[in-house]
């Protein structure tokens, strides 16, 4: 009796946060699908797959999450070898800088970019008082704000499975493949590279996968001119309230997302063929 | 320096080089961890060492006393902070381990593990920038040596333990280096195992007359694959010999204790005397009793006076019957028999306080517990170190 009180004790501890999960969130999203097809038609999903400023839409938005994520991928693996190598002093500064933001909103830290990249911002006084621009150069409501601050926001996304592979690569090997006749450089590519690449692989299928479905700062940063699926779907809701075709481009982000990450889904859980 | 001293020491070179030159030589070698300018523990205090080609030379002592870290200065992973380290008459102190060409098996193997067994063997040889035909072929004929034949395609993970130590060492002898170094290589593995891999790197080794530097803590490894033992302790090589030298004249109380089992007593040097090359010395030991030593040949550490510590193997004490008469007399009572196989172990405790520990063959004669034994041993049996 008591033993089988004991293993429920796991269960019934799970449950209650399942059917929250279950209740406030899973059921809204599927009703939220089934708006798609209401009246057992497909025609939502007809017009956002053929027509072609949709479809051009989602180009867009697949081709901003891939630059967001190869800009990322580049800035994050140096943070990640320092953060992987440094002494336990310099990785908790480290840590600290990256984590940081996350004690801000996201809101406040978009809103922020605005204050650097403005027409009179930090960024184009200083290309104008250096003498680099003639006049400023426009920063913001363009895919280059956007994609400035979308790296901002998912750096750390990018930086931490990549640091999780670094810290279980044997020390050793770098010295054997040193001691074996591979200089600096053939050990980075030949041996520490290469078995790091999982993680390379985990963290830019995450960024990008968030990066699809990004709402809050194409819409400020990109003051319109950038429309992404985000943006659509909140468009079609609030301005059309077409919610059929709202619902219709949701389940294909939604299958996107879920396409993408079943995919590689080994790789996400940082696995490689050689463990 | 006086003229006979210069004299000695000229003569004393000249020996040696006709002996055989050294592979590897190190020469005053120091090494402090910590931040060099302020304290720092010594990891390596002074360590002269010469490795003769073909040599298999084992660096033996407990975990800190610096074995490793003097395998890694030879590698190159570790600079010296003093001292020179010489490979083949040439000076490589400040060589990138890249350049050196040494081949090293590293306590987990170290393999690659994105890499194939073949592609791992076949990494010095790229680095080399050997042709492709050619590195297949030496790739084919080192996997053969060491039994791995048809593995080649094979992932470490895919391997068993002795397996992947076949190809951390086929990887570590492919590109014919000038020296091959040994850290701890077998003790992942299990007992049988691991007596089957030192019997097959000593024949490998002897077969390719290469020059070896071993690292280990198990002096039972030490005994069986090494032609020569360095013992360290602290920094610094305690006593460097053939495995006899060490078990039979150890140079310290240090030597005597981690090499083999020993029973020691500890008393005052009297009276020094005897040939030059076996010279003894009587001891008055703390119970007052009195024995008789023998000093390791070239010890000039021990005076008349000095605290010494008096060692004896256990399998040097004999019965002692009514007629014989040996410079060293002890009685007792057996406390313990323990069978080991081909030994019998005795604990005997001695009339006058303390114990000695008796190792006998297990055909002879069997002592049960309590039974009283008049034991006695030449000097000769027993070597005289100093305590400190």
């Amino acid at each position: 009796m008591s033993a089988a009180r004991h293993d429920l004790g796991p269960f019934a501890a799970g449950t209650l946060p399942l059917l929250f999960l279950g209740v406030l969130f899973l059921y809204p999203v599927l009703r939220l699908l089934l708006l798609s097809v209401e009246g057992g038609s497909l025609a939502a999903f007809e017009k956002a797959a053929t027509d072609a400023l949709y479809v051009g839409v989602l180009f867009e938005t697949v081709k901003l999450s891939l630059i967001v994520a190869a800009i990322c991928l580049a800035l994050a693996y140096p943070v990640a070898y320092f953060l992987a190598t440094a002494s336990r002093v310099s990785a908790a500064i480290g840590f600290g800088c990256l984590l940081l933001p996350f004690w801000t909103s996201i809101l406040v830290r978009t809103y922020a970019w605005t204050i650097v990249l403005g027409r009179n911002g930090l960024v184009n006084r200083l290309l104008v008082d250096l003498g680099l621009a003639a006049e400023p150069v426009p920063l913001l409501n363009n895919e280059i704000g956007v994609v400035v601050g979308m790296v901002h926001v998912l750096l750390p996304y990018m930086v931490f499975p990549i640091y999780a592979v670094m810290l279980r690569i044997d020390r050793d090997l770098a010295a054997a493949a040193a001691g074996l006749g591979a200089s600096p450089w053939r050990v980075f590519t030949r041996v520490y590279f290469p078995l790091t690449l999982p993680g390379a692989f985990a963290g830019s299928v995450l960024v990008f996968v968030i990066a699809l479905g990004f709402f809050v700062t194409p819409a400020i940063l990109g003051g319109g001119r950038v429309i992404t699926i985000g943006l659509l779907i909140e468009q079609q809701v609030r301005q059309f309230l077409d919610w059929p075709f709202a619902a219709a481009l949701s389940a294909l982000l939604l299958a996107t997302a879920l396409l993408i990450q079943g995919t590689f889904q080994r790789v996400l859980r940082g696995e490689a063929r050689w463990h | 320096m006086g003229d006979r001293e210069i004299a000695r020491a000229e003569t004393g070179e000249a020996v040696e080089s006709r002996v055989a030159a050294p592979l590897l030589a190190l020469a005053g070698i120091e090494r402090r961890f910590g931040d060099r300018r302020t304290v720092g523990v010594a990891a390596l205090a002074g360590v002269d060492l010469a490795i003769r080609p073909g040599e298999f030379l084992t660096l033996l002592g407990p975990s800190g006393s610096g074995k490793t870290t003097l395998l890694k200065v030879v590698a190159g992973f570790e600079p010296p902070d003093k001292g020179s380290v010489t490979l083949g008459g040439r000076d490589i102190t400040a060589t990138a381990p890249a350049k050196r060409n040494i081949g090293m098996v590293f306590q987990n193997y170290a393999l690659f593990p994105h890499m194939s067994a073949a592609a791992n063997i076949a990494f010095p040889l790229a680095m080399r920038g050997v042709p492709r035909a050619a590195i297949r072929q030496k790739v084919a004929s080192v996997l053969a040596l060491v039994g791995l034949s048809g593995y080649d395609a094979r992932l470490p993970r895919q391997l068993s333990g002795g397996q992947q130590q076949r190809v951390a060492l086929a990887r570590a002898i492919v590109f014919d280096p000038a020296l091959l170094l040994l850290d701890e290589p077998f003790g992942a593995l299990d007992r049988k195992l691991r007596a089957q891999m030192q019997t097959e790197v000593k024949s490998l080794q002897r077969r390719l007359g290469i020059a070896t530097l071993f690292v280990t803590h198990d002096q039972e490894e030490a005994l069986v694959l090494s032609d020569r033992i360095a013992v360290m302790n602290q920094g610094r090589i305690a006593q460097i010999g053939t495995a006899e030298d060490l078990y039979r004249r150890p140079a310290s109380r240090f030597v005597a204790e981690f090499v083999g089992e020993a029973n020691l007593f500890r008393g005052r040097a009297g009276v020094i005397g005897g040939p030059v090359h076996a010279r003894t010395v009587e001891v008055k030991l703390e119970s007052g009793a009195a024995m008789r030593a023998t000093l390791a040949p070239g010890d000039r550490s021990v005076h008349y006076g000095a605290d010494l510590a008096l060692v004896l193997r256990p399998e040097r004490p004999r019965r002692v019957g009514a007629r014989d008469a040996f410079e060293n007399h002890v009685a007792g009572t057996v406390a313990e028999a323990t069978y080991l196989g081909e030994t019998i172990r005795y604990r005997v405790t001695l009339e006058g306080g303390g114990e000695i520990v008796l190792r006998w063959p297990a055909e002879g004669e069997r002592l049960a517990p309590g039974t009283r034994l008049a034991l006695g041993w030449p000097a000769a049996d027993m070597t005289a170190v100093l305590w400190a």
